[in-house]
């Protein structure tokens, strides 16, 4: 099976040494739904961007993006455009304020989407219908503050569906929304995502959006991979110690909630070695001199430790 | 169009509307709304100092000049002085709010302390001064003005656009490889464009003011010009016998100036729905 995206030895640098992403790889199958966690300050958000080609002005990406058996890092994705979908963290600032939010989607489909536009506006009515955005026929003549966040977010996951896309990437699509909303919101994404045959790239902190969404999952810590597997195995017999604290910080799994002692280091200083040394219950000596490779362990996962729990290998 | 129908709400904004409408349109006729077209010029020493009559509905000056007229064809002076003086103001903050926002480091603080610079120079010295320096006169005064006001247009085109510079849609414009002067032009500007608008009416009132005190001053527009202002200066000589003299140019300046404020507040509210006043 072929992979629809394939990242290789991701890299992004800022303007000033800083180093945002250091040789990230991840693969999502067709159909995949991939999940990727960690903490604020790992890079999941640059990731998306450098493969989108959004990156924030003075950052720059190295390495190879693969979507569809072409490397669209180069040429700033202008290939992939309209074949990947992208649902941003924040809907507040996606659309831009001053024009109506029907008219900006247009825009986009009138590129990438074939037909009329009368099709178009077919289309779009039929995708806010799915994603239950009440009213869409006044929804289009509407400009973005008129809307809920909610509603915003119903409105750009619509847009990010409207040209067809085969893989939709999400940047914490439901973090800035209540509980409620939450849960319906994933569950018209993931909905929409097997009814469409489509692949996904999941940026989440949020362990139960994880189990509940995704097939496998990608660990990010400061910049590098720490472990990539399916999702019930990784959620099950964790081998990284990053994943195991990490997951000990969620009220669902925990008896006693715990905490990861220290924080993310800035990435204008990251730690020589494993970059979680200093916050490693398990680190030794060698963990601060080597860096750790990322080496598959059983079918399907991976792992860049020195010293994984033995008795879950 | 909704803040205009907003604004036309606002009983306080709409009256102000209302002044400025009128005093544009006296403006643009007031050779033919003025009873006496040639006063701006001419003067009738045989008829001077005469109180408010049918004739003369303001009374006439030291010259002899009937001040209605007088007080109508000032009005195009002072609105195209404000307007000249707004307009050349935008002209220089604009631009540098939207480069000082977008960009980054030295140019970016460089330009916003040069404004802060101009933010400092007292408006009234920097006209005298500048009318002692040149030749005092009308062109001088709206110079002065420009120069000190332009500074409250940078500031607010700045923050509008620091705001908007690290948003979604501006990385994605950039993305696809928009060059930043569309980016600032055609998708950052028009989110300031209330906040700016605001400004420049505000800003038409207050260089109205100014340039009548320039005038009174006598470093602004000069005999034998009908301005408001200068109406006021000469006037001084005669009160309070002449009461009409002073009186009507001075109510002249106090109405449009009122207007434009009241026009500018109503704005801001319409723009801004987070400071709109709950009138019942």
């Amino acid at each position: 099976m072929t992979a629809l995206l394939d990242i290789e030895g991701l890299r992004v640098d800022m303007r000033g040494g800083a180093q945002i992403l250091d040789g990230v790889s991840i693969t999502v199958a067709p159909g995949q739904i991939m999940g990727v966690v960690g903490e604020s300050g790992c890079g999941k958000s640059t990731l998306l961007r450098a493969m989108l080609g959004i990156l924030p002005r003075g950052a720059t990406a190295r390495g190879r993006v693969m979507f569809e058996g072409r490397d669209i890092l180069p040429d700033q994705a202008a290939q992939a455009r309209g074949r990947i979908g992208f649902v941003p963290q924040d809907p507040y600032l996606s659309l831009n304020p001053t024009f109506r939010a029907g008219d900006q989607i247009f825009e986009i489909m009138r590129r990438h989407a074939t037909g009329t536009r009368a099709d178009h506006r077919a289309k779009l009515l039929d995708l806010l219908r799915a994603v239950q955005l009440p009213d869409p026929e006044a929804a289009l003549r509407k400009y973005p503050h008129e809307f809920s966040g909610g509603q915003r977010q119903r409105l750009l996951i619509a847009a990010a569906l409207s040209c067809d896309p085969s893989l939709v990437v999400a940047d914490e699509p439901t973090t800035a929304l209540d509980v409620t909303t939450q849960r319906e919101i994933l569950g018209l994404l993931r909905e929409i995502a097997r009814a469409r045959g489509l692949s996904m790239l999941f940026v989440t902190h949020d362990f139960g959006v994880l189990a509940s969404l995704c097939d496998a999952v990608t660990v990010l810590y400061a910049g590098r991979v720490a472990e990539a597997g399916p999702t019930r195995a990784i959620l099950d017999a964790p081998t990284h110690p990053y994943t195991r604290l990490l997951l000990a910080c969620h009220p669902d799994r925990a008896v006693e909630l715990a905490g990861i002692p220290g924080t993310v280091p800035p990435a204008t200083a990251q730690p020589s070695g494993c970059r979680f040394h200093p916050r490693c219950p398990q680190a030794e000596a060698h963990c601060a001199d080597a860096v750790p490779p990322l080496l598959a362990i059983t079918e399907g996962r991976s792992l860049a430790c020195a010293h994984p729990e033995p008795a879950l290998v | 169009m909704t803040a205009l129908r907003h604004l036309m709400r606002d009983p306080v904004a709409a009256f102000g509307l209302l002044i400025v409408v009128f005093a544009v349109f006296v403006a643009t006729f007031a050779h033919w709304l003025a009873p006496f077209p040639d006063d701006a010029f001419e003067s009738n020493i045989m008829q001077r100092l005469r109180p408010p009559s049918a004739e003369f509905l303001f009374g006439t000056d030291n010259l002899g000049r009937d001040i209605f007229s007088r007080v109508i064809l000032g009005t195009r002076s002072a609105l195209l002085v404000a307007l000249a003086v707004v307009l050349a103001a935008m002209l220089i903050g604009v631009p540098v709010g939207l480069i000082a926002g977008w960009r980054d480091g030295w140019l970016s603080e460089g330009l916003m302390r040069f404004t802060d610079v101009f933010l400092a120079v007292p408006q009234l010295i920097l006209a005298l001064a500048l009318g002692q320096l040149l030749a005092p006169g009308i062109f001088t005064a709206m110079v002065a003005l420009a120069l000190t006001y332009w500074p409250f247009f940078a500031r607010t085109v700045f923050a509008e656009t620091r705001r908007l510079r690290g948003a979604l849609f501006v990385d994605a414009l950039a993305g696809i490889g928009a060059h930043p002067a569309r980016i600032l032009v055609l998708h950052v500007l028009p989110n300031a464009a209330p906040a700016v608008l605001v400004r420049a009416t505000i800003g038409m009132g207050f260089t109205i003011l100014t340039a009548a005190i320039l005038g009174f001053l006598g470093v602004g527009a000069t005999p034998p010009t009908p301005d408001w202002g200068l109406a006021v200066s000469e006037a001084r000589q005669h009160l309070p016998d002449a009461w009409w003299f002073a009186t009507f140019p001075g109510l002249a300046i106090l109405l449009l100036v009122l207007g434009f404020n009241l026009l500018g507040d109503g704005l801001r509210d319409a723009a801004d729905p987070r400071l709109r006043r709950s009138r019942h």
